[in-house]
């Protein structure tokens, strides 16, 4: 049974990558590739959103794009921090709820790399805890 | 001491009843640590600890360390803690606390590696702690390569203190920052303590969290790899004064500590509640943590201070208002001068060209220091010694260092005296290798900011020009002399500024052997000579630099001006000394009215090449006005 999660993506509002992490045995360029061209969609639903701004873009974006055989959700956060997750389409659509959860932490653990001072905002992430986090993250949903 | 269940009982009846006593952090977490570190401190700082308490005390660390492990079995958790901790019950601990009040705050890491220890003891990562490490070492008591001992405890106080009075407050990230930088650890690695340390997840750090990264840091430049979670006995005491309360939340630590990848997600979400006793333990802990005074190690804290700061100033570029700095106000100018050498030296080449500059001002601040210091004197006289805090490997700065460091300020003042002359050469960039920092540091009383490019540009290219070579020194300076009174010209130096930073040790090279002409003022070539203007370096120099510094000085004639050339006549009539002065005692007198001689001339060089440059600042500022006045029209 393969992985759900294949791929997890942090990026910033300049749309550079600050933390990509995919399944080893998956090919990578491919996701990163995915990662990129689904944050065209994430600009259109942050832009769709208009009037509402704030409120509806701190919101799980939810299915980005079904494509091929994975899914990729996205999630953004006020300060335009786009979550990109990969999910494998062979299993029953991750419970919505998973994902949601999972959308939960990303952004708990992302302010809590932020909080540390050594970490300048915008470089890549190198945190071993927010690495393992996205590993138990990746396993656990396998 | 040994008996589990007399030792045992009397600690758990001890722990609750001195409610004073046991607040303190040390009561957190690993209880057992705490308890533990509690009845130490307790007992050496009050008499008034429970009588049941005294008598074990004697004996601090083997019961201690030995209660520890029992009582982290019945709490039963800690698994990967414990298991390195029981090896260790035979306390060897007790030797450390005899040693401990002898020595300074040491870590007790030290003894879990007694190859990397001798390494770390030779390197002297943390002044203070170095020490102590060595100490401990001997000692070898470590039952937790994690605890903390008293001393170390206090010292981490001390140093918390120093960042932030009220020890029940949070020491910001910033500062955090600041302060384990100095520590010249990986940021990536400083980055992975913090996280651990960090263990409410606020950005801040409580007393506790700071021991815990500090302990951190020093065991990392010990050579100690660091965890993939935080230590049960580094984390922060959650635990009220019940004794049960403590239990649970160290059951509820270990929990997370066992679950590695949890841990850092769940400390937020899961405790709140302990969070909020945080403060209330902090405070409880620190009334009975600071008690005890602590020993003061003047010296060599005294130069890591210097050295922190130095390194705050040059990585921050902060301002001498920071703590560290108050600290320093004890620290005498040489000292200073020895840890800014030292801290210099301590940046790593990549500080770069930008750094020099952070690094010439802080300097100057540095130089100034002491009066500001003595401003900030907030901090008590133990703060100032331990603020040195993670310093970068004890200084050892040598005497070369030292001079180099106010040869610098000669060089400096040789670069800005051709450069006030020259005007237009500032552009090279403050030529930074690593070595010459010391350059540097004694650089910034003259460096402005438009000057010290040029300046530094312009220390950089007499060294660089200059090998070491003592033999050349002779004849390189009268080369130099005659070289000096004809080539002063902007270009050139200009031309040296900028090959210079290409080299890098031969500009330390050259900056000391500056240093030391001011010092020396026996053959000096026309830079030398302004550089000895800038005088304001010890005179003291070794005779040997002196002739390397002339080996630079001859470099730098190019840069130098028409002062210069007055400058020359002054060494050259020195400069026939050298060979002797080293020898002959009538000789070296004459060097030395001599070099008083020189001394008065560059002094008198130097404030008018301070009116000069003043002036050319003026100018400076009155055409920056003008093109401001004049930018807007280029968007019409």
């Amino acid at each position: 049974m393969g992985k759900i999660v294949l791929c997890v993506a942090v990026i910033t509002k300049e749309n550079y990558p600050l933390y990509i992490k995919t399944v080893p045995m998956e090919n990578e360029l491919k996701f990163h590739c995915t990662v990129h061209t689904s944050l065209d969609v994430v600009e259109e639903k942050i832009s769709a959103v208009g009037k509402a701004l704030v409120d509806q873009r701190e919101l799980y974006l939810g299915l980005l794009y079904p494509s091929e055989d994975y899914k990729v959700y996205g999630f953004v956060t006020n300060t335009k921090v786009k979550f990109v997750i990969v999910v494998d389409s062979s299993n029953i659509t991750l419970r919505d709820n998973e994902i949601r959860s999972m959308f939960r932490k990303l952004p708990n653990s992302y302010t809590d790399v932020l909080c540390n001072p050594f970490y300048n905002p915008g470089e890549l992430i190198q945190s071993k805890v927010f690495g393992n986090m996205i590993l138990g993250m990746m396993v656990q949903v396998c | 001491m040994y008996s589990d269940p007399d030792s045992q009982g009397t600690y758990t009846s001890v722990i609750p009843p001195p409610p004073s006593r046991t607040q303190v952090k040390k009561v957190s977490t690993s209880v057992p640590h705490d308890v533990i570190a509690q009845r130490v401190t307790s007992t050496e700082r009050q008499d008034s600890t429970s009588p049941v308490i005294s008598p074990h005390q004697s004996p601090p660390s083997s019961p201690v360390a030995w209660r520890k492990h029992s009582k982290q079995h019945p709490s039963g958790g800690s698994a990967a803690g414990d298991g390195m901790w029981p090896a260790h019950s035979p306390p060897p601990n007790q030797e450390n606390w005899v040693s401990f009040t002898d020595t300074p705050p040491s870590s007790t890491l030290p003894a879990m590696h007694p190859a990397s220890i001798q390494e770390h003891t030779t390197v002297r990562t943390v002044a203070s702690a170095t020490n102590a490490m060595e100490i401990r070492r001997q000692s070898s008591g470590y039952d937790d390569p994690w605890k903390i001992t008293d001393e170390q405890r206090q010292y981490y106080i001390n140093q918390f203190k120093n960042i932030q009075p009220d020890l029940n407050g949070f020491i910001p990230g910033s500062a955090a920052k600041e302060f384990f930088t100095k520590s010249k650890l990986p940021i990536l690695e400083l980055s992975h303590i913090w996280e651990l340390s960090d263990f409410d997840k606020d950005g801040a750090l409580t007393l506790d969290e700071f021991c815990a990264a500090f302990h951190l840091v020093v065991a990392r430049k010990n050579g100690y790899d660091l965890p993939e979670k935080l230590p049960e006995s580094l984390m922060p005491k959650l635990i009220d004064l019940d004794d049960s309360g403590g239990v649970a939340d160290r059951g509820s630590e270990t929990g997370f500590s066992t679950s590695p990848a949890e841990v850092p997600p769940s400390k937020s979400p899961s405790m709140p509640s302990l969070n909020q006793t945080w403060p209330e333990l902090n405070q409880g802990s620190e009334d009975t943590a600071i008690v005890h005074p602590v020993p003061i190690r003047m010296t060599p804290s005294k130069i890591h201070m210097q050295e922190m700061e130095l390194k705050r100033i040059g990585s921050e570029l902060t301002h001498p208002t920071s703590p560290l700095l108050t600290n320093s106000p004890e620290l005498s100018e040489e000292a200073k001068l020895a840890t800014t050498v030292k801290f210099v030296a301590g940046n790593t080449v990549a500080d770069g060209y930008s750094s020099s500059d952070s690094f010439v001002s802080e300097s100057d601040q540095i130089g100034n220091s002491i009066t500001r210091q003595r401003s900030h004197s907030g901090t008590s006289p133990d703060n100032t010694l331990k603020t040195a805090a993670p310093p970068p490997p004890p200084p050892r700065p040598q005497p070369s260092h030292s001079r180099s460091s106010s040869l610098d300020m000669n060089r400096t003042f040789t670069a800005s005296n051709t450069g006030q002359p020259q005007a237009g050469v500032v552009t090279c960039p403050p030529a930074v290798p690593p070595r010459p920092q010391p350059t540097q540091v004694t650089v910034p009383p003259l460096h402005r900011s438009a000057e010290a490019d040029g300046h530094a540009a312009r220390t950089s290219t007499s060294p660089h020009q200059m090998p070491e070579q003592p033999n050349f020194a002779d004849f390189r300076q009268f080369e130099a002399f005659v070289s000096k009174s004809t080539e002063q010209q902007m270009d050139d130096s200009a031309k040296h500024a900028e090959t210079i930073p290409a080299e890098k040790p031969p500009d330390s090279a050259g900056t000391l052997r500056t240093a030391k002409l001011d010092g020396s003022s026996d053959e000096k070539p026309t830079g030398n000579t302004v550089k000895s203007a800038s005088s304001l370096v010890p005179p003291p120099k070794p005779v040997r630099r002196r002739l390397k510094s002339d080996d630079e000085l001859r470099a730098e004639p190019d840069e130098l001006a028409q002062k210069t050339s007055i400058i020359n006549t002054v060494l050259v009539a020195q400069s026939s000394i050298p060979r002797s002065f080293g020898k002959d005692k009538k000789s070296i007198q004459a060097s030395i009215r001599r070099n008083k001689e020189t001394n008065t001339v560059l002094a008198r060089l130097n404030s008018e090449l301070q009116q000069q440059l003043k002036d050319v600042l003026e100018e400076r500022i009155s055409l920056e006005v003008q093109l401001e006045q004049l930018r807007p029209f280029s968007h019409l």
